[in-house]
């Protein structure tokens, strides 16, 4: 899937390297946005509600395949693999806690993966992505808002959110389950750059 | 000479704010030792809860000290050598410094955790720096010395408080007390 367009080379012959260049444009042209997803610059983060009190989280680890093209909706997805063992909480403490069973069990549940089966136009700049969220074994399904704008360096960015019931995938269990202590929804944001095509 | 006569005790409000303090770090100290060594559970998260009112609440009496203290000066000094006296003006300085810097250090580092912290659950206040687990283990190491400060200060203060009042036998601490000294 990744095509990577090198440095050119000086030993090229330049029309040579203008013919390459161009049909590496022609070929990856519908796969652009796909590799196109600037990781660092992106961020998959939640609030979680404790005691009335919002809590921060992200995950470090994830990778995305994303295909945003507007004119092609029907061609456009937005898979994420989220290593949940990476989340970065509170503490080193919470974070332990979290990785345990009564959480995410991440030694039996590695992942939590979305998967997208449509992506409709809201009108303007804002889309609506629907798929499978499953964490824990559990799939339920979820709609996104997003809102695309370009920045100022004309890269897409992706900006959705949407709440996830942790109770319905067993997130927090035993003690955990009551949602005055941990509230049931959780705030999860997601915000993608996808580098400029071509 | 000074010998505790009414007109040199410090004022109604002045000791009660002094000792309002006094008992909110304590019993904060206490909590915050215990908390941490609480295993995770929604009681810690509770625990924690309670750690940063009292705080939060320390700073507010401290500032409600400070504008107090402002309009109403603190009695004349009780005559003590000259350095006890620069010594009593620096404790007492480091100390008020202290009683607003240790709750700070404390909120600063909740919101680094990507904790807010919300006044007695009814009052979210601003999140001074964004989540950077990081900056909270700073932050964190920042909070426990300057705690360390404190109560080294806070045992110092209470030292030369009991030896003037059972020592020196002046009015020291007598005009720092609840309940005039009956003669």
């Amino acid at each position: 899937m990744n095509v990577r367009i090198r440095p050119l080379q000086p030993p090229w012959p330049r029309a040579a390297l203008r013919m390459l260049t161009l049909l590496v444009f022609v070929a990856a042209a519908p796969l652009a946005a796909a590799q196109g997803v600037q990781v660092d610059k992106s961020e998959i983060r939640f609030v979680s509600k404790q005691m009335g009190v919002n809590v921060d989280g992200r995950f470090r680890k994830w990778t995305a395949n994303v295909v945003f093209l507007p004119a092609d909706l029907a061609h456009s997805k937005a898979d994420f693999d989220i290593e949940l063992a990476s989340i970065d909480l509170a503490s080193e403490e919470s974070e332990t806690e979290l990785k345990r069973k009564d959480w995410f069990d991440t030694p039996r549940f590695p992942l939590a993966t979305f998967r997208s089966s449509s992506v409709k136009s809201l009108g303007g700049d804002r889309y609506e992505i629907a798929g499978k969220l499953s964490i824990k074994g559990t799939d339920r399904d979820v709609t996104i808002p997003v809102q695309v704008r370009k920045d100022a360096a004309g890269n897409s960015v992706a900006e959705g959110q949407f709440a996830v019931k942790r109770l319905a995938f067993g997130i927090g269990s035993g003690p955990w389950s009551d949602p005055s202590v941990v509230a049931d929804d959780v705030l999860v944001r997601v915000r993608i750059v996808l580098a400029r095509a071509g | 000479m000074t010998q505790g006569s009414e007109n040199d005790r410090y004022g109604a409000a002045a000791i009660a704010l002094h000792w309002v303090t006094a008992a909110l770090i304590v019993a904060n100290l206490l909590l915050g030792l215990s908390m941490v060594a609480l295993p995770f559970s929604p009681r810690k998260l509770q625990w924690y809860q309670w750690h940063k009112w009292v705080g939060v609440t320390v700073f507010l009496v401290t500032c409600a000290r400070l504008a107090w203290r402002a309009v109403h000066p603190a009695p004349p000094a009780v005559a003590m050598p000259r350095w006890q006296l620069r010594a009593a003006a620096v404790s007492h300085a480091a100390l008020y410094a202290l009683l607003f810097l240790v709750p700070l250090s404390g909120w600063l580092y909740s919101s680094a955790t990507g904790v807010q912290v919300v006044y007695l659950g009814l009052v979210p206040l601003p999140d001074l720096v964004a989540k950077d687990r990081a900056l909270g283990d700073v932050l964190k190491t920042v909070h426990v010395t300057l705690n360390v400060a404190l109560f080294s200060l806070v045992a110092l203060h209470a030292a030369a408080a009991l030896r003037h009042h059972f020592i020196d036998r002046d009015a020291v601490l007598s005009r720092m007390l609840p309940l005039p000294r009956s003669e």
